[in-house]
């Protein structure tokens, strides 16, 4: 069985919900996520907050915030269990975060130590 | 207390006292000798009091018999005088060979030292428990074979081969260095909760038998809280899980010994003191900044004593579900977890949770669909409550199916 990190991405990061919205989201991602641990499917998972982020440039100049140029940000990753690209997408459908219109999940598997990838 | 009661009591009490002193002293490869010494001492007192009446003071004509019954074993034995009389004196400062300590200090000592010696991961856990029992509880091999629905020749030979293998293994009887005690206590701690889970969830049908299981790990779990140095935020969790359990102990079985599910439960029969205890010891876990999957279980416990059927309740229950299976999963929380989700976010998300769920060899997995069908698509509740009785393994399991499938019809 694979490792597959589902990664969540705010199309613009700098949008203000309202704390009764976040509540809702936060019962919905906790949901979410039992769901797959309930599955025995889970592996580890951290929300990424917007506070106290900062961006490193090239050349050694750090920015407040991921949000420039580029509003669009990662919220979190989790990583689950599948024994295929398809049943990790398919954990990955139910992840809250798009209901956000724009937002995406980035399925991507994690690369094993086998000496191969 | 009368007479005939007195020496069962004092057995269960006073026995593994006596043998975890004694197996201090002598060493783990002495254990049988230490089980002895103690049997023999209930079997003189037995018939010395048969004949006497009981002494004023029977704890410390045992102990004082026991000393006496240990010193002329060493003194007999030349075996022990050249071997282990030596080694003790190498290891402990005592000049006189012969003093045994059975002091209060030193009997809550032994016996937490015996605890980390036999919850020890070398050996099975079924074992585990088994020598528990007999060494830590005081239990005849009669109720260890019961306990177990097995017989006395396999749990003596089982208890025989735990002890040689804490003989292999070189076991000492020593408390853990600070920097280990974390890891040992979470041997400890899970003998302790599967001693309770044994009692609880049993296949025996001895209900007083059962509920002594339950009140020794507790027991045992007491013992931890009271020493300082095992007086940790998880230990207190547990023992505040387990009274929390205890306090349906008269709900959960009606008079025919049939088990009564938590929903069709009489909550007038919940034992509020119990429940009392629990609030006490869960106040107490959480002193430091540790979340064990003890304080989550814990937690959802305290939800299970609440009569109210509130959304709060089940909401608080379903979170802690979710936590608790990312930090370990197990088949009865993944279900359990379910069951909470129907309550709080509705039947209908709760069925495609469970059709995930990739438990189809356990019965529970069908009498869970079975529950959540049931007003929704009564003929779909009723072939899983069918598929259930038809796996279940225990009588109390398939009388429960049956009355879920009549009440139906």
């Amino acid at each position: 069985m694979d490792e597959y990190a589902l990664i969540m991405r705010h199309e613009d990061g700098t949008k203000v919900a309202s704390p009764e919205q976040m509540q809702i989201w936060m019962k919905q991602t906790m949901d979410w996520i039992g769901g797959i641990a309930a599955q025995n499917k889970f592996v580890s998972g951290t929300g990424l907050p917007f506070a106290d982020a900062k961006v490193v440039g090239h050349n050694g100049i750090v920015t407040d915030g991921p949000f420039g140029e580029i509003k669009e940000t990662i919220g979190g990753f989790i990583t689950v269990k599948a024994d295929s690209v398809e049943e990790a997408v398919e954990f990955a459908k139910g992840c809250p975060v798009l209901a956000g219109e724009g937002n995406t999940v980035e399925v991507r598997k994690i690369a094993k130590r086998d000496g191969v990838h | 207390m009368e007479k005939k009661e007195l020496i069962p009591h004092l057995f269960r009490t006073e026995y593994s006292k006596i043998v975890s002193v004694l197996c201090r002293r002598f060493g783990l490869d002495y254990i049988e000798i230490a089980e002895d010494i103690a049997s023999e001492t209930f079997l003189t007192a037995a018939q010395t009091w048969g004949l006497n009446g009981a002494p004023p003071n029977p704890v410390a004509w045992l102990y004082s018999v026991a000393k006496n019954k240990a010193k002329n074993h060493l003194q007999r034995n030349t075996v022990f005088e050249t071997k282990v009389a030596a080694a003790i004196q190498n290891s402990y400062s005592y000049s006189d060979m012969s003093e045994i300590d059975l002091s209060p200090q030193n009997i809550s000592d032994s016996q937490l030292q015996m605890m980390f010696a036999i919850c020890d991961p070398s050996i099975p856990a079924e074992a585990q428990i088994g020598l528990s029992l007999r060494i830590l509880c005081g239990f005849g091999i009669d109720e260890i074979a019961e306990a177990f629905l097995s017989n006395k020749e396999t749990i003596n030979k089982r208890l025989y081969r735990a002890k040689e293998k804490l003989r292999q293994e070189q076991k000492k009887i020593e408390f853990p260095g600070a920097a280990e005690i974390n890891k040992r206590l979470e041997n400890v701690l899970t003998t302790i909760y599967l001693l309770f889970s044994e009692g609880y969830y049993s296949v025996s049908q001895n209900q007083t038998l059962r509920q002594d299981l339950c009140f020794e790990a507790i027991r045992l779990c007491s013992i931890l809280v009271e020493n300082k140095s095992t007086d940790k935020p998880q230990v207190n969790a547990l023992l505040s899980l387990m009274y929390f359990h205890a306090s349906r102990f008269e709900a959960r079985v009606n008079k025919n010994g049939d088990l009564v599910l938590y929903d069709d439960q009489d909550t007038n029969l919940w034992d509020d003191e119990l429940i009392n205890k629990g609030a006490h010891f869960l106040k107490r876990a959480t002193t430091g900044n540790e979340l064990s999957k003890y304080h989550l279980q814990a937690a959802i416990a305290y939800w299970n004593t609440q009569r109210a059927d509130t959304t709060e309740k089940w909401e608080s229950i379903l979170q802690l579900y979710n936590s608790l299976l990312q930090i370990e999963y197990s088949p009865i929380a993944a279900l359990n977890r379910t069951y909470a989700l129907s309550k709080a976010n509705g039947k209908l998300p709760a069925i495609i949770e469970a059709e995930k769920l990739n438990l189809s060899g356990n019965h529970f997995y069908f009498a869970l669909l079975g529950e959540l069908y049931t007003g929704i698509d009564d003929k779909k509740a009723i072939l899983n409550f069918q598929q259930a009785l038809s796996m279940a393994k225990t009588d109390t399991d398939k009388k429960l199916m049956r009355k879920k499938i009549e009440g139906m019809l």
